[in-house]
């Protein structure tokens, strides 16, 4: 993959240090530019800057000449900067959305109990997203085209962040996070890699199968989205908040997926995205146990202090996945409206 | 070590996750072959793909069809 096109001066100032000929410290992004950024989780040029700087520790791309640009002390330096603005953003967006959660010592008697019932209790009241409702009902096939090509950056990297929290855990938790992974990878069975099986239904409606093209278009919330398992993953303190992550996302995927079968067979899409969709709403029942019993409560029962992170990772994912959600519906709305409107 | 046992884990709420085992049998003698290593089994009775778990026992809502 090559380098995406920059969009305001976060992204400029890091594609043009990755661009530069290695030669001594690179510089950083403008601390300046910085200051500019009002909502971190919608602003793209923020977001695109921190997952170019994020990718450079998953595929990398070939236009980068640099192979130490990974562990270069003054991209960290800049990552980290970007990381803290984006932390306290999420934080603060956790803060609004559980106003009204009870206090974890009140749902249970150990830890893991207190997890357990958290968890299931923030994904119980979610039913299928108002997405999965349009895309189930409404969408037309380009509708559809444009929300898989939306998805793209996160399915077409799907599981490898949460790849790095492996060692970074212990126990039964380790074991569970393993057997997880091992269905998102296909379970010993290259052509059931989860990933490719999103690149076939991409290719099916002869979209492109590389991720670049799709990180040039995808919105900041998108990717906010897919930065924000970045942002947990590739951060150990933040490994709970993963694995709150994980056990969200994974939680409210069967229903919707279904949903989306649903749709893809109204609009007689090709066997290959069908299969995705219909792959995963038993895949996820599966995982949303083993996330949540087997990893989220096995992890506090090793590691109490990490209960909130996980629920704040939960919570986190509910939200930020909401945000793009919505910025996804009212682009849809949008269109609709232009073109009822002209 | 080498003995394989079929594990079932118990899921308050939710189903029954199986590990270990290779079809299951329902009871009208119809067989389901076991594709992953872990699967989930509905207890419910509200999964549209008996007798695997599909969540449907989250969704409080009346089942809509296609």
């Amino acid at each position: 993959m090559r380098l995406p096109a920059p969009c305001g001066p976060l992204s400029e100032g890091v594609v043009e240090t990755l661009r530069a000929r290695p030669a001594g410290p690179h510089a950083v992004p403008e601390p300046r530019a910085m200051g500019d950024v009002t909502y971190p989780l919608t602003d793209r040029d923020f977001q695109l800057a921190l997952w170019i700087l994020y990718e450079l520790h998953y595929r990398g791309f070939e236009d980068v000449e640099d192979p130490g640009a990974e562990w270069d002390p003054l991209l960290m330096v800049s990552r980290a900067a970007l990381e803290r603005t984006f932390e306290h953003a999420v934080r603060r967006l956790v803060g609004e959305a559980s106003q009204d959660a009870p206090a974890l010592a009140d749902l249970g008697d150990t830890p893991a109990a207190q997890v357990t019932a958290a968890l299931v209790r923030m994904t119980a009241r979610s039913g299928p997203s108002e997405v999965a409702q349009f895309l189930h009902r409404r969408a037309t096939r380009e509708e559809f085209r444009a929300y898989l090509a939306e998805r793209a950056v996160y399915h077409l990297r799907e599981s490898d962040p949460q790849s790095f929290v492996l060692p970074r855990i212990g126990g039964a938790a380790k074991v569970a996070l393993a057997e997880l992974q091992y269905d998102e990878y296909g379970g010993g069975r290259p052509d059931r890699l989860h990933q490719a099986l999103f690149a076939r239904a991409l290719a099916s409606l002869d979209l492109p199968t590389d991720l670049a093209p799709y990180v040039e278009r995808a919105t900041g919330a998108t990717l906010a989205s897919v930065n924000l398992m970045s942002l947990f993953a590739l951060n150990r303190r933040l490994r709970g908040a993963a694995m709150g992550h994980l056990a969200a996302f994974e939680a409210t995927s069967s229903l919707p997926c279904e949903r989306i079968l649903r749709g893809a067979r109204r609009l007689d899409l090709p066997e290959a995205v069908q299969d995705y969709y219909d792959e995963h709403v038993e895949a996820d029942a599966v995982h949303e146990q083993l996330a949540i019993r087997g990893i989220c409560a096995a992890l506090v029962e090793d590691e109490p202090d990490l209960a909130p992170d996980v629920v704040l990772g939960a919570t986190a994912c509910l939200a930020v996945d909401g945000l793009a959600g919505e910025v996804l519906l009212d682009g849809w709305h949008g269109r609709r409206d232009a073109r009822a409107a002209g | 070590m080498s003995e394989r046992r079929v594990v079932v884990t118990d899921c308050p709420g939710g189903p029954l996750l199986v590990r270990g085992a290779d079809e299951v049998v329902g009871v009208d003698g119809s067989t389901a072959r076991v594709e992953r290593a872990v699967v989930a089994v509905c207890r419910c009775g509200r999964s549209d793909r008996m007798p695997w778990c599909d969540d449907s026992h989250r969704d409080r809502r009346r089942k809509t069809k296609p």
